[in-house]
């Protein structure tokens, strides 16, 4: 067997196992389905805590030259009403640039911009009293759209072009060559919890906040420098998520600022949940890209040279647009050598929301457009897709240089596909839906196969380090805290297992706290999937001190040798003393030995040039490939997925049911992005998919049954924890194989003669749109 | 004499304790009620509009027809507090055994690691719960329904799916947290139940508004012309958004749904009647018995959830151009009998709109029943649902085609609408081209350029104008191959994998 299944496997006697690879359940599952589990909302509100709700821009831009909040302020239960001209420090949260106000202030650029909050003594009293504020804006023209902001120059930041040879001389060459279009859509988190943050003011005018983040550091240096306290006088505490998935990176900052301000200046806890609506029309979202390309070919679809431009809507501010772009160049080789290359990526400004993280982080974008060209290459000259995927993959030793100048190290990624081509009958199924399709007028069908490659580490180098801390208590019980968030990716549970693994215990005897400023200072966001490879490293590194300190004290007490010394299942072997593993912490206690230990861990090799997207921005990759298949109505252009089947490097797995679930979980938010999930604005820049009535998001009827997952049997050749890989990002892009499935059941409507042309989220009326858009192009050109 | 002084206590069950409230605002939501007075937190707020079900609670009643206890999961988001009077709410909190042992359902959940980030889960479970208290075998199919109502970011359902699958193969605790042993014996809740029910109206007043709750259709016509501008509402799944996104203030408010009479199915030998609060739920189980071809685009309605506490006479009422009920009713001949005081009179239903959001009911008139003549031999008739999604969505085009075919003539053609007009609408300029002509290629062919024509809809967020004309015509082919007796597969779900 070259895959093992990742179903998980049972825990109740992993105290004799090694954890560390075994499938144990998260370790808030029974607090889950108990409704036990504390969300921030949940925590019981100090007496007397305010609730706020926020006013927002009702324009796209315009000069706000006041606003009139005599009535918010008169309204019955309302306490205080902050606008930009209350706050004491520097109204900014922006993490890179400073262009991100906590209120508007003089102009307003996007409708949902944020421009006072009130308090008042109950939440609807709150949102009642939001509503009665008279804006006095004057309208500017906005920039909508990324072609209206292409066509004014306007960029949150300058443009970055990444070449390697002549692209253009390989194109003039090149005995085939065909331009092309397409966009994608953005994508809403719709985390299940949305954003909130509670404010407890403590002494010394500091702050204790209470928020749903990835990124605890952030928000303490942003509620310091808005309030104008140091960073020591705020501390941010989240014990767990309702999901984050890039949303909770940098957007949380601006609200936890809004309920620190009313904390601040009424004394009083305060805090502020955004309603749905609010949540999706005033944070950040994936980002929209447009695509233009020009590709050079031989006669096997080799691609020879490439000219590439990726055009995204960054929305009115920086955020992190430019590290997700960063990405989305990192990522537009995907899996493919391309020899002569020119991308040219440009950050537009538009009048709307400021695009932000989200899973994939700009990656899932790079790669949209290869694999729209391979297909187009591939229907150019009436090769199967795959085959023209297979002859552009990068080499082992050779054609292994990204664009970016980065040795490939790790290519599994030729040795991975030939699996899953063989492991799903790629070739056969191929065959039996060409039948079906020459059988069928009106249901027609589709099939794909993509790979993914996507690199692991921030790109902002200094975040690659992360800290732990662990308190081993006279009981034998362990306390673990690192500076990694819980958003139910499992982070807590890794790491709680890892440390059991060091130190022979069983899960039962660690319990993880939450994520806290005061005990891990500087933690980097949980995001980029790396919160396994650095927090795990970094606890790993607390509990292997620990347990040479116990050692240490062990030997000298039993008078053996330190290297025999054994924890096992709750068991220390020291020769031929056998005691529990609580006895022996008991003793190590009494004998004044210290029984707390910090860990550290800063990620090796990498190093890049931020100017030029040059050199080793990845420590390594992580690959997976995913085979989907999909039905359409030619009639309506209506779609469902059939089957996907999916295999998927994590390396050696730390936990394979954890695993199993972010690649499930990802294939399925993919999914939902590529063809379900569609954001619409109107002609105002209003965004009138702003709840889940409109905005659609996957349900488990849009999961096929037959959806099966394995795993690439390798361990990571780099030395990351237990050699596993990274997880949380890369099944995302799975779904593109869905994508291009629904290009290919299009396609056949045409016999395969042409490409069709088709943006994504599909949506019906995109899929109809195309079928109409290819039988009009058969008509044309006969 | 009886005594007619209307009640003014709200009493229920919680997790199987008796609970009395006392002067709440009319428009309290359960939700509200549940978080914040009670602090039972394990019941979440994700979208406070009845679409992402981490609300989602079982309500327990006993049933009018059967008089067993009917399971109904329902979002506690947009569920008005004073609505679930006499009845038992089950929340997350309940689940587990007085010794805390799980339930079956969160032992599977746990099993089958359908929990991450795990703030939908209680929505989930509690979804499930509803399922397995139903005692339908959870095959696939079963299981993506109960699921309808409820999203979950994390886990791309498989597991989930796979712990109702399991489900019933955990064993069950003994013992119930509560007062009573519900899960062994559900004697004890009819019991208690039983203790609740109350014959008079119940009447009080909160924050300057008052609940009506009345028993009767003539208490309701009472209250209803002593207080025309108070607001009839049933299950809230419309006018709880008016509270929790709007934050309007609703005002006086008149409760049908305790109204008996009005819960009413009766069938005879010429029409099916179904009473104005029957619920979504009831009224779908009825329609399936006599036109087992709308199954699919009720299944679509919505969610179990808002099918639970939304019913037939408030999807008709509230008249949305983009409600699903009324253009497959308009196209079986459905009228609607009013009432104003003591007076009856029965329209058909297309002509209830009159234009967009405004009807022919008078002020003081309210909506009795719903009476759909029985099927007529010959009837051709099929229902097609556009949306984004399969569950849970609002559509972009719903249309319903029944045609009546003698000796391959069309003798009569209805075809209801919506999403193309500002109401409800039937396409009569295509129903007259086909009425009398032979059902073939050529005819059908004409009939959907003809259908493609006939409205002028809107382009938004669902879709395009462009695109509704032309799928409209497009499901009249569809109607077509699924007719004409040739063996086409015409829908995406017919198709299966020779794998599985």
């Amino acid at each position: 067997m070259n895959a093992r299944h990742p179903r998980a496997t049972s825990t109740d006697n992993a105290v004799d196992a090694m954890l560390v690879g075994a499938g144990v359940p998260h370790e808030s599952a029974a607090l889950h389905v108990a409704g036990t589990a504390h969300y921030t909302d949940d925590i019981q509100e100090p007496h007397g805590t305010l609730h706020l709700a926020i006013g927002t821009s009702p324009i796209a831009h315009g000069r706000l030259r006041g606003v009139d909040l005599a009535a918010v302020r008169a309204a019955p239960g309302v306490v205080d009403v902050i606008t930009a001209a209350d706050i004491p420090g520097i109204n900014d949260v922006g993490p890179i640039q400073h262009d991100d106000p906590v209120f508007a202030n003089g102009v307003v650029q996007f409708v949902g911009q944020p421009v006072f909050a009130v308090a008042a003594t109950s939440v609807n009293t709150a949102r009642r009293a939001a509503r009665l504020a008279i804006y006095d804006i004057e309208p500017l023209t906005p920039i909508l759209t990324i072609e209206a902001a292409m066509a004014a120059q306007s960029f949150v930041l300058p443009p970055v072009h990444v070449t390697r040879g002549d692209a253009a001389a390989a194109l003039a060459r090149a005995p085939r060559r065909l331009q092309g279009t397409v966009a994608v859509g953005g994508q809403d988190h719709f985390y299940l919890e949305g954003q909130i943050a509670l404010a407890i003011p403590v002494e010394h005018g500091g702050m204790h906040i209470h928020t749903s983040t990835q990124h605890p550091g952030e928000v303490q240096h942003m509620v310091a420098h808005v309030l104008g306290l140091a960073a020591h006088d705020v501390v941010v505490e989240c014990r767990r998520m309702g999901g984050g998935f890039g949303g909770k990176e940098t957007q949380m900052s601006l609200f936890a600022c809004a309920a620190a301000l009313i904390a601040r200046r009424t004394g009083r806890a305060a805090k502020l949940r955004l309603d749905r609506d609010d949540d999706m029309r005033s944070t950040g979202k994936r980002h929209a890209f447009t695509y233009q390309y020009d590709v050079g070919f031989d006669a096997q679809g080799r691609i020879l040279g490439l000219d590439l431009t990726l055009a995204s809507r960054c929305g009115f501010s920086a955020d992190l647009s430019g590290p997700v772009n960063d990405r989305a160049v990192f990522h537009a080789d995907n899996t493919y050598w391309l020899p002569d290359v020119a991308l040219h990526s440009y950050r537009c400004k538009t009048n709307t929301v400021s695009d932000t993280a989200f899973r994939g982080f700009g990656g899932p974008q790079g790669m949209f457009p290869i694999e729209n060209i391979i297909d187009e290459v591939a229907h150019a000259l009436g090769r199967d897709p795959l085959d023209v995927r297979h002859v552009n993959l990068y080499g082992t030793t050779t054609q292994n240089i990204t664009p970016y100048g980065m040795p490939i190290e790790d290519n599994i990624a030729p040795a991975l596909i030939a699996q899953l081509e063989s492991s799903s009958r790629y070739r056969q199924r191929r065959e039996d839906i060409a039948v079906w399709n020459d059988a069928n007028p009106v249901i027609k069908r589709g099939i794909a196969l993509t790979p993914v490659k996507f690199g692991i580490s921030f790109t902002a180098t200094h975040y690659n380090q992360a800290g732990a801390l662990l308190h081993l208590y006279n009981d034998g019980t362990l306390l673990l805290n690192h500076g990694g968030t819980e958003m139910g990716q499992g982070l807590f549970t890794k790491v709680a297992q890892i440390v059991a693994q060091e130190l022979g215990v069983a899960m039962d005897a660690i319990r993880v706290s939450a994520s806290d400023t005061s005990k891990v200072p500087n933690a980097s966001p949980t995001a980029a999937s790396s919160g396994s490879d650095l927090n795990g490293m970094a606890a790993r590194n607390a509990a292997r001190t620990l347990r040479e300190r116990l050692v240490t004290f062990a030997a000298r007490k039993f008078d053996c040798d330190p290297q025999i010394i054994e924890f096992r299942g709750g068991i220390v072997t020291a020769g031929s003393k056998t005691l529990p593993f609580a006895d022996l912490v008991h003793l190590a206690y009494m004998a004044r030995v210290q029984l707390s230990a910090t860990g550290f861990y800063a990620t090796p090799k990498i190093h890049y040039d931020r100017k030029t997207l040059s050199g080793r921005p990845f420590f390594y990759f992580a690959y997976g490939a995913a085979v989907s298949e999909v039905a359409i109505d030619t009639l309506t252009g209506e779609h469902r997925l059939l089957a996907v089947d999916i295999l998927h490097d994590v390396g050696t797995s730390l936990n394979p049911a954890l695993d199993r679930g972010q690649i499930e979980g990802g294939f399925v938010q993919g999914w939902g992005w590529l063809a379900l999930e569609e954001l619409w604005w109107n002609d105002r820049g209003e965004l009138k998919t702003y709840a889940p009535s409109t905005y659609k998001i996957p349900t488990a009827h849009d999961v096929p049954a037959h959806f099966r997952i394995d795993f690439f049997d390798a361990p990571n050749r780099e030395e990351t924890i237990y050699r596993s890989k990274a997880v949380g990002e890369p099944p995302l892009m799975l779904a593109l194989s869905g994508f291009a499935a629904l290009r290919d059941a299009i396609a056949s409507t045409d016999r395969h003669r042409r490409s069709p042309r088709l943006d994504a989220p599909a949506t019906d009326e995109r899929i109809l749109a195309s079928i109409t858009e290819l039988r009009q192009r058969a008509i044309s050109h006969g | 004499m009886p005594d007619h002084s209307p009640s003014t206590a709200l009493r229920f069950l919680l997790n199987g304790e008796p609970v009395v409230v006392g002067g709440c605002s009319p428009q309290t939501t359960l939700l509200e009620y549940l978080r914040e007075q009670r602090r039972l937190t394990g019941t979440k707020e994700g979208c406070a509009e009845g679409d992402c079900g981490a609300c989602t609670v079982v309500l327990a009643e006993i049933a009018p027809v059967t008089g067993a206890i009917a399971w109904q999961p329902i979002n506690a988001c947009i569920r008005l507090l004073p609505s679930v009077a006499g009845k038992a709410v089950f929340t997350i909190e309940s689940l587990a055994a007085t010794d805390g042992a799980q339930h079956p359902v969160q032992q599977a959940m746990v099993a089958c690691h359908a929990s991450q980030c795990g703030f939908c889960t209680p929505g989930f479970t509690m979804s499930l719960f509803g399922l397995y208290k139903s005692g339908q075998k959870p095959t696939r199919a079963v299981i993506e329904d109960a699921l309808s109502g409820n999203l979950c970011r994390c886990t791309g359902y498989r597991p989930i799916v796979e712990a109702a699958l399991a489900m019933v193969d955990f064993p069950s605790p003994n013992g119930w947290r509560g007062a009573v042993d519900i899960e062994a014996n559900e004697s004890t809740l009819k019991m208690a139940l039983a203790a609740l029910a109350d014959p008079q109206p119940l009447q009080f007043s909160g924050d300057g508004a008052t609940w009506f709750a009345p028993r009767t259709v003539d208490q309701l016509a009472a209250v209803v012309a002593a207080h025309p501008a108070a607001r009839i509402v049933a299950g809230a799944t419309d006018v709880g958004l008016w509270v929790t996104k709007q934050h309007k203030n609703i005002g006086d408010i008149v409760y049908v749904g305790d109204v008996a009479d009005l819960r009413r199915i009766d069938t005879s030998a010429t029409h099916v009647e179904l009473g104005a609060a029957v619920s979504l739920t009831a009224a779908f189980a009825a329609l399936d018995s006599q036109w087992p071809e709308l199954h699919e685009a009720w299944v679509r309605f919505a969610s179990v959830p808002i099918r639970n506490s939304g019913t037939l006479g408030g999807n008709i009422a509230n008249g949305s151009p983009i409600g699903d009920s009324m253009p497959a009713l308009m196209a079986l001949g459905a009228t609607v009998i009013l009432r104003h005081r003591d007076r009856e009179r029965e329209l058909p239903l297309e002509e209830l709109y009159i234009a967009y959001q405004r009807s022919a009911m008078i002020p003081g008139e309210f909506l009795v029943r719903i009476r759909i003549p029985r099927r007529a031999p010959g009837l051709s008739l099929r229902a097609y649902k556009i949306s984004k999604r399969f569950d849970q969505d609002i559509s972009a085009v719903f249309v319903c085609f029944a045609l009546t075919i003698d000796r391959e003539i069309t003798t009569s053609a209805r075809i209801g609408c919506g999403g193309v007009a500002a109401t409800p609408r039937r396409a009569t300029a295509t129903e007259a081209s086909l009425a009398g002509q032979r059902w073939n290629d050529t005819n059908a062919e004409a009939a959907a350029d003809k259908l493609s024509s006939e409205f002028a809809p809107i382009g938004d967020m669902r879709a395009s104008a462009h695109y509704r004309r032309t799928v409209l015509g497009n499901l009249l082919r569809r109607f077509r191959l699924e007719t004409s007796g040739a063996p086409l597969t015409t829908r995406i779900a017919q198709v299966t994998l020779a794998a599985d």
